[in-house]
């Protein structure tokens, strides 16, 4: 049995990851050359958006597909090692429980399976699926699918939990739920990696976030910087007659484009922005401040036009 | 592991459509084609009794059914997610084959029981060796069954599996046998190609041979060997998602 701790110094190391998948229009560079080093006992947020080659990485870590080039190393095994140790548990972003189990059966049944285990008891706790333990998996609504899923993520007592969009299919409650149990797992100890497209649930939930887009790593540190690089918000409002170049000296925006009437202002403190572009401009109409996206705060740190 | 085939089989017995297709289907039919024929005791110069003859040849049906059925479970659970969930667990491909097939030789042992009772409802009767010998035949003729099962669970999707289990099930058993004695011609030499011919012929244990011939043995190994390859081929390429 693996036992790594936040003592330890293991790591798990992913280098030079690629893989490409044939499609008919030609290869698809799913993940171009990555490399991730990660030490024990951190919560590491993938964050990028659908398509970025989280869930390749993933699998890749994981074990379930094999890279074209480079290499995995988890706790100094390979990833199919380190699973036959029971060192790994994991949530795949796809998938649902086999049926005719109740959920304590089949957490029982997959508890089995592990060299030290959890007590059922203690996953159902942990995962907070009381209510549910003991109804048949078809009877499931998605949100109870996904968190009855994680408990037998966590059965395994792993070294490693890998969490591939875990809060797809579940309500804003269960959500909480979710990330509250999650964060008990990680104050043992643990070592997480989960995968995102959602800045709050990075920024709220890890201690690094490393960035993923077209296959790459943008950017790869502490959520707070992550946060402030991808946090960025767009002004958009009705002012025909303003030049360019005097808004884009506003405090607070980095970037402008003109849409018809429109303008539309990228900024990295919207707060600033919005007092700067009353004060010059009085008479500007119909303002919109919206959060830019992720898919938009790649645009803006990759400058790559998909 | 044994918690594990416990629950495996708990899950699979508590699926109806189980008893239904596997063992419902199965007896249905050999009441109402063994039934009306019970008097005939050299059913088509094969030397054997209606009776017999179909419950054996209903048994090689219903058991077929039952452990291809294998297949149908692993699409399942394959369109779920759940083998590349048991990938990451230290659960060995070893472990994962022998207990699907423990599962399917229990719940193919239920469809035999239950046949053989309705044989000896319609008078079927034979020395206790000859049954013990016939049981044998067909557990061993299974094998090929069931990696064919694992085979197609994990080439084939939930919604194309249902017609190709129908398929496969419907000309095996035709030419082998199951409905009506293939003694010659050119359906013949196709026939003793197959394995539910000698599946079939399981029941010639009551002329005082031994049922199988050195050919029988040899087919029936050979398909078992080529399809066990080819079933754990399958499931070790089949990694990605679904």
């Amino acid at each position: 049995m693996v036992s790594a701790t936040a003592n330890d110094t293991t790591t798990i190391s992913l280098q030079g990851l690629t893989k490409s998948f044939a499609s008919p229009a030609g290869p698809v560079h799913a993940v171009r050359g990555i490399d991730i080093e990660i030490r024990a006992g951190e919560t590491v947020a993938l964050l990028g958006p659908n398509g970025a080659g989280k869930s390749t990485t993933i699998d890749m870590l994981l074990g379930l597909l094999p890279p074209d080039s480079g290499s995995v190393s988890v706790f100094g095994r390979s990833p199919t090692g380190a699973i036959a140790q029971g060192a790994i548990g994991a949530m795949l972003q796809t998938g649902s429980l086999i049926r005719d189990l109740s959920v304590r059966e089949l957490l029982d049944m997959m508890a089995s399976l592990y060299p030290g285990p959890l007590g059922v008891d203690e996953v159902i706790d942990l995962a907070g699926i009381g209510e549910i333990a003991d109804r048949r998996t078809q009877r499931l609504s998605g949100g109870e699918t996904q968190r009855a899923r994680f408990a037998v993520a966590l059965v395994s007592n792993p070294a490693l939990l890998v969490l591939d969009e875990p809060t797809v299919a579940m309500d804003v409650e269960s959500r909480h739920a979710f990330w509250d149990s999650m964060r008990g797992f990680a104050a043992r100890g643990k070592t997480i990696i989960f995968a995102t497209h959602y800045l709050e649930e990075a920024d709220a939930n890890a201690d690094r976030a490393v960035l993923m887009a077209h296959g790459s790593i943008v950017a790869d540190g502490p959520t707070t910087e992550i946060k402030a690089m991808v946090g960025l918000r767009t002004i958009r409002a009705t002012l025909p007659d303003a030049e360019l170049a005097a808004l884009e000296a506003l405090a607070g925006v980095t970037s402008v484009e003109r849409r018809g009437q429109a303008i539309v202002l990228h900024c990295a403190d919207s707060d600033a922005a919005i007092r700067a572009l009353l004060a010059a401009y009085p008479d500007v109409r119909d303002i919109e401040i919206t959060g830019a996206g992720l898919e938009q705060a790649f645009l803006q740190l990759t400058g790559v036009e998909t | 592991m044994i918690t594990f085939a416990r629950y495996e089989i708990v899950r699979t017995f508590r699926n109806r459509r189980f008893f239904i297709f596997s063992v419902g289907f199965p007896v249905v039919l050999y009441f109402t084609i063994a039934g009306p024929n019970r008097n005939e005791h050299n059913f088509a110069n094969s030397g054997l009794p209606a009776a017999l003859y179909y419950m054996v040849g209903l048994t090689a049906f219903g058991t077929m059914n039952t452990v291809l059925s294998t297949g149908t479970r692993i699409a399942g659970e394959r369109a779920a997610g759940w083998n590349r969930q048991l990938r990451l667990t230290p659960l060995s491909t070893r472990d994962y084959f022998r207990t699907k097939v423990v599962v399917a030789y229990l719940m193919a042992c239920i469809t035999i029981i239950v046949l053989y009772a309705s044989g000896i409802s319609l008078g079927v009767s034979l020395p206790a060796g000859e049954w013990a010998r016939m049981t044998g035949l067909i557990l061993v003729g299974l094998v090929p069954f069931i990696a064919l099962g694992v085979l197609m669970g994990h080439l084939l999707t939930t919604d194309s599996i249902g017609p190709a289990m129908g398929g496969t099930t419907a000309l095996l058993s035709l030419l082998g046998g199951v409905w009506f004695p293939v003694n010659s011609g050119a359906l013949h030499d196709i026939a003793e190609a197959l394995p539910s011919y000698w599946l079939v012929q399981a029941s010639h244990v009551s002329l005082g041979g031994h049922g199988w011939t050195a050919k029988g043995w040899f087919i029936m190994a050979a398909w078992a060997v080529v399809l066990a390859f080819a079933a754990s081929w399958a499931y070790r390429r089949d990694t990605q998602r679904v």
